[in-house]
C-alpha cells in the first residue's frame, strides 16, 4: 500500500482488526468456523508468499509441510496428552528444521524443476503418513478434542478458536513485516530479480534461499497445527495434494510478494469454491475455473496489487501529497 | 374469586399455548409442508465415482415427491461436494446443521469424512443416518447414539469367509491380497478374526498394494509360488479383475473368495473374462444389478424405470445406483414410520426400530432389522458362487447379528 500514508495504514488495519474481533459475537458458530479457516489459510499463503512471491521460488507441495505440521500437533495431543498450545511452537521449529533441509537439494533446482520436485514431495506426503500407521493412526486417522475457551473466559470453542487463529495469524503478519521490510527481504527479492546480481553485492544466496525454504515450511506448519485444532481429526485425506495447488492459487489470486494479499487469498480459496457450489450443483469447479480467469484478467497483479492502485488513485483524487513508503 | 380463577386459565393456556409453539420449534428441519435432509458426497475429487450414490439419491427423493411426499411432505434433499476431504466434510455438514437447519444428515459418504463429524453429530443431537461405509464403529449406539450405519461391515464378510473355509477345505493354506488402507484392513481384520487361533498357520502368505499402483499381477504371482490352495482378494474393481485375469492365466486355481465390493458382473468379471470368473465366491446383500438372473425380477424392473425416468444420466450398470436407491428408499421407510413427530429424536427411535423390513433390491430372505442396542441394519449376507453367466446363490443366509 505504497500509495497510502501511514496514518491511513494504521487507521485501515485499526478499523479490520476491529471488525475482526466484532465477527465472533455477531456471525453463527458455523460462519465463525469458516472464518478460523481463512485465518488459518491465510498463514498458510503468507507461508507460501514468502517463498513464491518474495523469493521467487515455486512450490507445488506446500501440503506436505502442513500435513507435518497438523500431524506434530495431533500426535502430541493424542499420543502424549500435550495440551494443544503448545504443540503450535513446536510444528512451527519442526516445519522449519524439515523446510531448510529440503531448500538445501533444491538449491540446485530452478523453476519448472523445483516445482516438479515440490509436486512430488506434496503427493508422497499423504502416503508417508499413511505408513507410520502406529503414530498417525493412518488411513483411519486420530480423532482429537475440541478444546474450549481457557480461564473461564466465556467464549463458545467456535469463538475462542476464532480469536487463537487470529492471535497467531497477527502474530504472523507482524513478524513478516519485520522480516519482509528489512534486509533479508531485500536479499529475498534481489534473488528473486537477478540472483546474479544479488551474489555479486555479497548476498549469500545459498542461505538466503534455504531460510526463505524454512520460513515457508514454518508458517505453513503453524497453519496446519492450527487447523488440525479446529478441525478435530487428522487423516491423510486431509491433504491430498489439491490442497498444495489451493495455496499456490490463493497467493497468485491474493497478491504475490504482498504481506496483506494473504488475507484476500485466503477468502478466495475458502469462500469461492461454495460459491460456486451454489452457482451450479453440476460443474462448479468450471464456475470456480471461470472465477479465477476473470481474477487474473482484472487484477494481474491479485487482489492486493489492484486495491493499492485504486488507494493510488483515491489518494490523487484527493490531491493529498503521497508520502511515506517507499 | 372467579375472576382470578379465569385470570389463571388465561395464564395455563398462554402457557399451553407456548409450549406448544416451543415444542414446533424444536422439530428442526421440519415444516408442515417439507422435511430437510442433509447430505455430503464426494462429486469431485480422487473418490468421486461414489458420487453417484449422491445423485441417485437425490433422484430418488425427486420421485417420492412426484407422487406425493411423505405424509404429504416434500423432500428438501441439499446436498454438498465435500471432494472426500474431511476438513470440507466438517464445513459442509455444519453448514447443513447450523445455516440449513437439516433435521438430519443422511448418507455422508467415506470412513474418514465421517469420523470426522462423528463427535459433532453427537454433541449437537443430530442424526448422521445410514452412513456410507463398509467400517465397523458406526454400530455403537452407547456412546454415539445419533450415528448409524447401514450396509454390512467388511469385518463381517470377512468372518463369513473365513467361517466357510473352516467349514470347506481340507488343510487350507491361505494367500491374501488386500488394499493397503482402512478398507482393506477392515476386511482382513474379520478374516483374521474369523479364523481364530489357526490363522497364523492356515495363512502362508499376504500381499497388499496401494491404490495407486499400476497392476497387482507380481503380488498374485507371489500368491500363486507361496502354495496357497485359498485366495482371499480383498481388492476394488480394477484391481480385481487384473488379480482374476492373471491368476487365470498363469493357471493357479485356488478356492477365489473375491469380496462384495468387486462382486459386478459388468465391471469386474467381463472385463476378467467370464471363463477366469468361474467358481468365484463372494458375499452378496443386494441384487447384483448386471447380473442376467434378475433380468425380469420386479424389484429390478422397478429400479430401471426409475433410472430411465429421473436419472437417464446414471450408468444403469453401476452397482452405486442402486445401492443410492435402496437406501434412500429406507430412509422414507423411516420417515414414514416416525408419521408426524419427525423431531431427531423419533427418527432416530425409528430408525432404531426397523424389523424384518426387505427392500426390492436386497436378496430374498435378506432383511433389515434394528434396535435401541443393534445400530447395524443390514447383517445378512448369503454366499453366491459364480457359474460363468450369473451369481448362484447356494447355503443359508449368514446373520451376523446372531
Amino acid at each position: 500500500m505504497s500509495a497510502l500514508t501511514e496514518r491511513q495504514r494504521a487507521i485501515l488495519i485499526a478499523a479490520a482488526l476491529l471488525v475482526a474481533c466484532t465477527l465472533p459475537f455477531v456471525l453463527s458458530g458455523f460462519r465463525l468456523f469458516q472464518f478460523t479457516q481463512v485465518f488459518i489459510y491465510a498463514i498458510a499463503i503468507l507461508g507460501l508468499n514468502i517463498l513464491t512471491g518474495y523469493n521467487g521460488q515455486i512450490s507445488l507441495g506446500h501440503g506436505a509441510f502442513y500435513a507435518i505440521g497438523a500431524y506434530t500437533a495431533a500426535i502430541m495431543m493424542d499420543r502424549w496428552g500435550v495440551p494443544y498450545a503448545l504443540t503450535i511452537p513446536v510444528a512451527a521449529v519442526l516445519c522449519l528444521g524439515a523446510g531448510f533441509l529440503f531448500g538445501i537439494p533444491a538449491l540446485r533446482l530452478e523453476g519448472l524443476y523445483l516445482a516438479l520436485a515440490t509436486f512430488a514431495l506434496g503427493l508422497a506426503a499423504p502416503q508417508v503418513f499413511k505408513y507410520f500407521e502406529h503414530w498417525t493412526g493412518g488411513s483411519m486417522g486420530l480423532v482429537l478434542t475440541k478444546p474450549g475457551a481457557p480461564f473461564g473466559l466465556p467464549l463458545t470453542p467456535d469463538q475462542w478458536l476464532y480469536f487463537f487463529s487470529l492471535a497467531f495469524l497477527i502474530a504472523g503478519f507482524v513478524l513478516a513485516k519485520n522480516l519482509l521490510g528489512g534486509r533479508p527481504g531485500r536479499a529475498l527479492v534481489a534473488i528473486r530479480d537477478h540472483h546474479i546480481a544479488a551474489e555479486a553485492m555479497g548476498v549469500n544466496t545459498a542461505l538466503y534461499k534455504s531460510l526463505a525454504f524454512g520460513v515457508s515450511a514454518a508458517y505453513t506448519g503453524v497453519a496446519g497445527a492450527l487447523s488440525a485444532v479446529a478441525v478435530a481429526f487428522v487423516a491423510p485425506d486431509s491433504f491430498q495434494i489439491f490442497l498444495s495447488i489451493t495455496f499456490l492459487v490463493g497467493v497468485v489470486i491474493g497478491g504475490l510478494a504482498s504481506i496483506e494479499g494473504a488475507i484476500f487469498g485466503a477468502l478466495f480459496i475458502q469462500f469461492v469454491p461454495n460459491w460456486a457450489q451454489d452457482i451450479s450443483k453440476a460443474a462448479p469447479w468450471a464456475i470456480y475455473g471461470i472465477f479465477l480467469i476473470v481474477f487474473m484478467y482484472a487484477m494481474p497483479r491479485g487482489i492486493a496489487g489492484a486495491l493499492n492502485a485504486l488507494g493510488a488513485r483515491v489518494s490523487r483524487a484527493l490531491a493529498k501529497p503521497p508520502s511515506g513508503g517507499a | 374469586m372467579k375472576f382470578q380463577h379465569g385470570r389463571l386459565k388465561l395464564l395455563a393456556a398462554a402457557v399451553a399455548l407456548w409450549a406448544g409453539v416451543a415444542q414446533a420449534q424444536t422439530v428442526v428441519g421440519v415444516t408442515a409442508t417439507e422435511i430437510k435432509i442433509g447430505n455430503s458426497n464426494p462429486y469431485s475429487g480422487p473418490a468421486s465415482a461414489y458420487g453417484t450414490i449422491g445423485k441417485s439419491i437425490a433422484a430418488y427423493f425427486k420421485m417420492v415427491n412426484d407422487q406425493g411426499g411423505v405424509n404429504g411432505r416434500k423432500i428438501n434433499f441439499i446436498t454438498y461436494d465435500d471432494g472426500y476431504s474431511p476438513p470440507r466434510t466438517v464445513e459442509m455438514t455444519r453448514k447443513l446443521v447450523e445455516q440449513d437447519q437439516v433435521a438430519l444428515i443422511f448418507q455422508p459418504l467415506g470412513t474418514p469424512p465421517n469420523t470426522a463429524i462423528h463427535k459433532y453429530m453427537n454433541q449437537q443431537k443430530v442424526p448422521q443416518l445410514f452412513v456410507a461405509t463398509g467400517a465397523t464403529k458406526w454400530n455403537d449406539p452407547k456412546n454415539y447414539p445419533w450415528t448409524m450405519g447401514w450396509q454390512p461391515n467388511y469385518q463381517t464378510e470377512g468372518r463369513i469367509y473365513a467361517s466357510y473355509v473352516l467349514k470347506n477345505v481340507q488343510s487350507p493354506k491361505i494367500g491374501i491380497l488386500f488394499q493397503n488402507d482402512d478398507y482393506g484392513k477392515d476386511y482382513l481384520k474379520g478374516f483374521l478374526d474369523g479364523l481364530g487361533d489357526k490363522a497364523k498357520s492356515l495363512v502362508v502368505l499376504q500381499q497388499s498394494y496401494e491404490v495407486s499402483d499400476p497392476t497387482v499381477d507380481s503380488q498374485v504371482v507371489n500368491l500363486k509360488n507361496s502354495g496357497a490352495n485359498v485366495f482371499f482378494n480383498i481388492t476394488i474393481p480394477k484391481f480385481a479383475a487384473q488379480a482374476i485375469k492373471k491368476a487365470h492365466d498363469i493357471g493357479w486355481k485356488p478356492l477365489h473368495l473375491l469380496n462384495n465390493v468387486s462382486s459386478s458382473v459388468s465391471a469386474v468379471l467381463k472385463p476378467a473374462g467370464l471363463e477366469a470368473s468361474k467358481d468365484l465366491i463372494t458375499a452378496l446383500y443386494m441384487k447384483e444389478v448386471t447380473d442376467p438372473q434378475w433380468a425380469s425380477d420386479k424389484g429390478f424392473l422397478d429400479w430401471m424405470a426409475f433410472m430411465k425416468k429421473y436419472y437417464p444420466e446414471g450408468n444403469t450398470q453401476d452397482q452405486f445406483n442402486a445401492y443410492g436407491y435402496t437406501v434412500a428408499m429406507n430412509l422414507v421407510h423411516v420417515l414414514r414410520q416416525a408419521g408426524n413427530d419427525l423431531s431427531r429424536e423419533n427418527i432416530m427411535r425409528q430408525a432404531a426400530n426397523m424389523k424384518n423390513l426387505e427392500l426390492p433390491l436386497l436378496l430374498p430372505g435378506i432383511r433389515i432389522n434394528t434396535s435401541s442396542s443393534d445400530f447395524a441394519p443390514i447383517q445378512q449376507e448369503q454366499l453366491g458362487r459364480f457359474n460363468g453367466e450369473r451369481w448362484v446363490l447356494f447355503g443359508s443366509i449368514y446373520d451376523s447379528g446372531q
